[in-house]
Formats: C-alpha cells, sequence, structure tokens
C-alpha cells in the first residue's frame, strides 16, 4: 500500500535495537585482537573458542566503555548486575551460549533527543547492556547463499567476543507519517555519539554499528499495539529510513485486506529497498538464560561513574548548538550540514583558520557536488579541512578567486597536490599586475567597441559584458573587482 | 507432583538438538525429576536473612586490562575441527528441513 495511504489509516509504532562494537584492542573476554579484515580465525584463542577449561576474564575498558555510553544516553547505571548466559544451537558461538546481560543491564532507563525538520524529538531509551559478538558463518551450497538451502555452513572465529554493546529503545509512539526520518534521526545521532565518545568506530558497512527496526502498526482511533515485525541487515542509515517505510507499507498493505502480521525477523535488500521473510523465530525464543558462573558480578563504584559521568565530551546536539551560534547560521543551513555530515569538516576547516562562511560554501557547494557526482560521502573525498583553509585564505588574500579556486579544489582532488602545488603547476595566480590587466583591457574595448561606447554614452550596465570579456581573455584569472573599475576609468565614465 | 512434566523434557532435548527415544524421555524425566526435587530442598532452608546466590565467590570487579596477548595460530586454532574449508571450521547444515 503506498505510504500515503497507510499512514492515513494506520499509526506505527516503532522500536530500534542497535548493536556497537566497541573499539577496544582485545575482546572482551581475551587477548584476542579486534581488527577487522584479518585473515579467518587468526584471531582465536582457547577462551573464544571455548576450549574446556578456558575461563572469560572481562575487559575493563569495555566496562567502562559501557557506562560512559549509558551515561551520554542519560541512563541510570546499575549499582550492582551480573553477565548471563544466552544458550542456543548454533555454530556462531563455540560455547554454544552467547555471553551477554539480561535482566540486569549495565545502564538502563535513558533517552536522547534527536532532531527532525527542527523539532526535538525524545527517543527513550530501555536499556543498555553488554555482551560478545559472534562469529562470521559463511553458507555455502543451495542457490541463494543463504542459510536456507545450504548445504554446510563455515564459520570465522575472529568477531566471536568482540565487546558487544545493544542500546534497545522503548517502543516509539506518536512520530506519526514521520517514523522513517525519526528511525534515520536516531541513529545518526546515535552514531555521532558513539564517536564524540571514542568508544567504536561505528562503521555501518563493516558492521561495527548494526541496527535491527521493529516495526508495528495500529489502526487509527486504536490504541492497542499490532505484532510487530524485526528488520535486520539495515547496513546503511538511509537503509535504517527505507526499511521503516516499506515495512510500513507491507504491513498497511496486509492488515488492509484483513490478513494478520507474522512476529518474525526479516531482512532488508539494498537493491529494492525490500523486506523479506527471514527466519522465523524459534518457538517463542528459549534461551534460557541463567547468570553467568565464570564472571563475577560488576558493582561500580559510584564515584567512578561520577568522575566518568563528569569527564563526557561535549555531546554532539550541544556541540551543534554551540557551533551554530558560533557559526551564526539559521537552522535549516545546520540541519543541511548536519545531514551531509559536514559539521565536522566545516569546524575542522575554521580551527585550520577559515571565516565559517567560506568553510560551509566550500564543503556544502562544490565539495558537496563532488562527493555527490562520486557517490561518497563528504569525508571520503581526497581533500582535507586544511586544505579547504589554504584556499579561503588564497581567496581571501586575492590570489585567486571562486572560479580560480574551484579549479584548485578540483587540482587537489584530481591527486595533483597541495593548493600551493596545483596554482604553481596549472598557472591559476589571479593577474595582479596591473600593466598585464591594462594591456587585456585595451584589446578587449578594441574588440568590443559598441559595448564601450555604450558605457561612455552613460549605460553602465554595458560594463557587465566588457568585465566578463576580460575574465574570458585572461582565462578567469583577472580580479574582476579591479577590471570593472580599470574599464570605467579608461573610458572616462565615473558610477 | 512432578517438578518437571515429561514434556518439558522433551522441549529442552529439542533445544539440546538430542534426539531421544521415548523409552529415554520416560528415564531421563524421572530421573530428572528426581534431581530438581533434590535441589529443591536448598530452597526449604534459604530463611529471609540468606539472599539469593549465584556465585560462591564473594567478589565483584574481576577484570582485566585492555591488552592484546598472543592467542593460537590459524593451524592450532583448526586442529581440533572435524572438518576445515577455506580456513574457516566448516559445521553441518544449520537449519534442519523443517525450515
Amino acid at each position: 500500500m503506498p505510504y500515503d495511504e497507510a499512514l492515513g489509516r494506520f499509526e506505527p509504532v516503532l522500536g530500534l535495537e542497535t548493536h556497537i562494537e566497541l573499539g577496544t584492542a582485545s575482546k572482551m573476554f581475551c587477548g584476542c585482537p579486534t581488527t577487522f579484515g584479518a585473515p579467518p580465525n587468526t584471531h582465536a584463542c582457547p577462551v573464544c573458542l571455548a576450549l574446556p577449561g578456558s575461563l572469560p576474564v572481562a575487559n575493563a575498558t569495555a566496562i567502562e566503555s559501557t557506562i560512559r555510553i549509558g551515561l551520554a544516553l542519560n541512563c541510570s547505571i546499575a549499582e550492582w548486575c551480573r553477565f548471563a548466559r544466552k544458550n542456543y544451537f548454533y555454530p556462531d558461538m563455540p560455547k554454544n551460549y552467547q555471553i551477554s546481560q539480561y535482566d540486569e543491564p549495565l545502564c538502563f532507563d535513558g533517552y536522547l533527543d534527536v532532531e527532525v525538520n527542527g523539532e526535538i524529538v525524545r527517543v527513550e531509551i530501555e536499556r543498555v547492556h553488554l555482551e560478545e559478538d559472534t562469529g562470521k558463518s559463511t553458507h555455502v551450497g543451495g542457490s541463494t547463499g543463504r542459510i536456507h538451502g545450504a548445504d554446510y555452513s563455515i564459520v570465522d572465529y575472529n568477531r566471536a567476543g568482540i565487546p558487544l554493546v545493544e542500546i534497545v529503545t522503548k517502543p516509539i509512539t506518536g512520530t506519526d507519517r514521520l517514523a522513517p526520518e525519526v528511525a534515520r534521526a536516531y541513529a545518526t545521532e546515535l552514531r555521532e555519539v558513539m564517536r564524540a565518545l571514542g568508544v567504536s568506530d561505528v562503521r555501518m558497512e563493516e558492521g561495527s554499528m548494526r541496527c535491527d527496526v521493529n516495526v508495528s502498526l495500529m489502526p487509527r482511533g486504536s490504541s492497542e499495539w499490532g505484532t510487530r515485525t524485526e528488520t535486520k541487515n539495515v547496513n546503511s542509515l538511509r537503509s535504517v529510513e527505507r526499511a521503516v517505510r516499506s515495512e510500513i507499507e507491507r504491513q498497511a498493505g496486509i492488515l488492509a485486506e484483513g490478513g494478520r502480521i507474522i512476529q518474525e525477523t526479516r531482512h532488508f535488500h539494498e537493491d529494492t529497498g525490500t523486506t523479506t521473510s527471514g527466519r522465523s523465530k524459534e518457538e517463542a525464543q528459549d534461551y534460557r538464560y541463567f547468570p553467568e558462573p565464570d564472571l563475577v558480578p560488576i558493582a561500580p563504584d559510584r564515584a567512578w561513574v561520577a568522575e566518568l559521568k563528569a569527564a563526557l565530551p561535549e555531546l554532539p546536539r550541544v556541540k551543534r548548538k554551540r557551533l551554530q551560534q558560533e557559526w551564526g547560521v539559521s537552522d535549516l543551513d545546520m540541519e543541511a550540514m548536519h545531514n551531509a555530515d559536514a559539521i565536522d569538516l566545516v569546524e575542522a576547516t575554521v580551527s585550520a583558520g577559515a571565516p565559517p562562511a567560506d568553510a560551509r560554501k566550500w564543503w556544502m557547494g562544490e565539495l558537496a557536488r563532488r562527493a555527490n557526482e562520486a557517490g561518497v560521502p563528504l569525508s571520503a573525498l581526497a581533500i582535507t579541512p586544511d586544505q579547504i583553509a589554504r584556499v579561503c585564505a588564497m581567496v581571501a588574500g586575492g590570489a585567486l578567486n571562486d572560479k580560480l579556486a574551484r579549479q584548485v579544489l578540483e587540482g587537489v582532488l584530481n591527486g595533483e597536490g597541495s593548493p600551493d602545488e596545483v596554482v604553481a603547476a596549472r598557472g591559476l595566480q589571479i593577474v595582479n599586475d596591473e600593466g598585464e590587466l591594462s594591456a587585456i583591457i585595451d584589446q578587449v574595448l578594441a574588440d568590443n567597441a559598441d559595448a564601450a561606447d555604450k558605457v561612455r554614452s552613460g549605460k553602465i550596465a554595458a560594463v557587465g559584458a566588457l568585465v566578463g570579456g576580460v575574465m574570458k581573455a585572461s582565462r578567469g584569472k583577472a580580479d574582476a573587482g579591479r577590471a570593472r573599475e580599470l574599464i570605467l576609468d579608461k573610458l572616462g565614465v565615473s558610477e | 507432583m512432578s517438578a518437571i512434566t515429561r514434556d518439558e523434557v522433551a522441549h529442552l532435548a529439542r533445544l539440546s538438538r538430542l534426539a531421544l527415544s521415548d523409552e529415554e524421555l520416560d528415564h531421563f524425566a524421572a530421573q530428572l525429576d528426581v534431581i530438581i526435587g533434590a535441589v529443591a530442598r536448598v530452597a526449604e532452608v534459604a530463611a529471609d536473612d540468606i539472599p539469593p546466590t549465584s556465585h560462591a565467590l564473594p567478589l565483584a570487579n574481576v577484570y582485566r586490562p585492555d591488552e592484546v596477548r598472543p592467542g593460537l595460530t590459524p593451524e592450532q586454532a583448526l586442529s581440533g575441527a572435524p572438518a576445515v574449508e577455506d580456513g574457516r571450521f566448516r559445521v553441518p547444515r544449520i537449519l534442519g528441513e523443517e525450515a
């Protein structure tokens, strides 16, 4: 059912579960490294392979990072809590259980404020708990490369045991038609909070941040929640938004025809933007949780928690407010920069000496256009804030005009070197030599006698064509303002 | 009144992927019932002044510093695997026919 019609008849309820791999040097319960992309089973030891007699010991930094995440999300921190065993039969954990937390999460009852269209939406956090990531299975055989129909699977345990934080929201109601945008804004803000805390590299494409999207619908006027589905495999911020939208449309179509929603796991497909049914939940998840006997309880010292809280960095939303004031930009411009992931880049450019307006102009204009053309994020462009600041300085100093500056940026992006090297190699200096400029103007006046006469007779507007001629003749390297003055001077006209 | 029913034992066996015959189910259900009954006697001596206890050690906050330690080589890691393919543990089909 089309989105607008679906929203006319139903109200969505959202829930988001986000997994964040912590950027610790070693795994959660053993000393194996955590770096991404190593050859299979090279980061494994008796503990994460569950060899008999091995015992886990919790990583102090992972505990600290989880508490800092909880504090940044305005959570209460448990005075005392335990790890729990989540038992299940699946080879991605060689122990046949995952060490997780169950009814005693380390952090609980918080919130994260996010901005959608200039409005603040408060997303309440149910819990933040710490667990270990699982190994990576590759399914072999069958036609689809998926678990269904596979002949067998092969497993790499490099990822097994990497500290994983799970952040679960309370049901998010009242978002109405903005549900997809709220989901995306939440995931975006959460990612930025993690970056500000420095606890994870939060790369969705590498799986160090993963979002599961729960959606249910209730008929308008009803207050009874419908059956929800859980969509996994949502690997980008944009996909979070699309997955919510697609699931709303799909569920509305089924409900409108009198059908029922099945509680199930669904998979999002990047190419089609739709979800398909995954594995049905094993008969009412029976994980037989019990307290992990191999790990003693966590009882964070209150004074230490207070210290961690006091030492939290400035959080992204607060920082954005501050920068917005410092830079003097509108809500709309700030949101545009936020959506383009440009704020940190602009900030770094300003720190390197560029005026905020110039830094913003280049990142949100020329560079955004080029990033868009290349289909990459701004941060992936082969140019640094320092280099942008240098170009801004050259423009401010009169060595470049905007047109030449664009060519300099192009050169830097092409790998031709630093801005100064590009200027030198391409000969992009503005023509500051009055003699040279004067000669160009004389030639242009001679070639455009009609326009010159018009200006002489008082039609000053016609000077534009002459200035254009000078810019063309100088291949953009003349200072247009100075050229205009000189032309008027030569024609004996004053404004 | 049994502490655990035959159906519950069958359910646990299924979760653990244990194929128990009817005879085995009868046999183990009765045995497990006795074991649970014996363990349950502990609850009878627990008074109000004894908090629930999950750990034998009177400790909390035992951590290790976040430092990388040498582990196993891939050859060592895979040495006990019944089957290996492409540097990975090869395991039988995960979802059964019914999935």
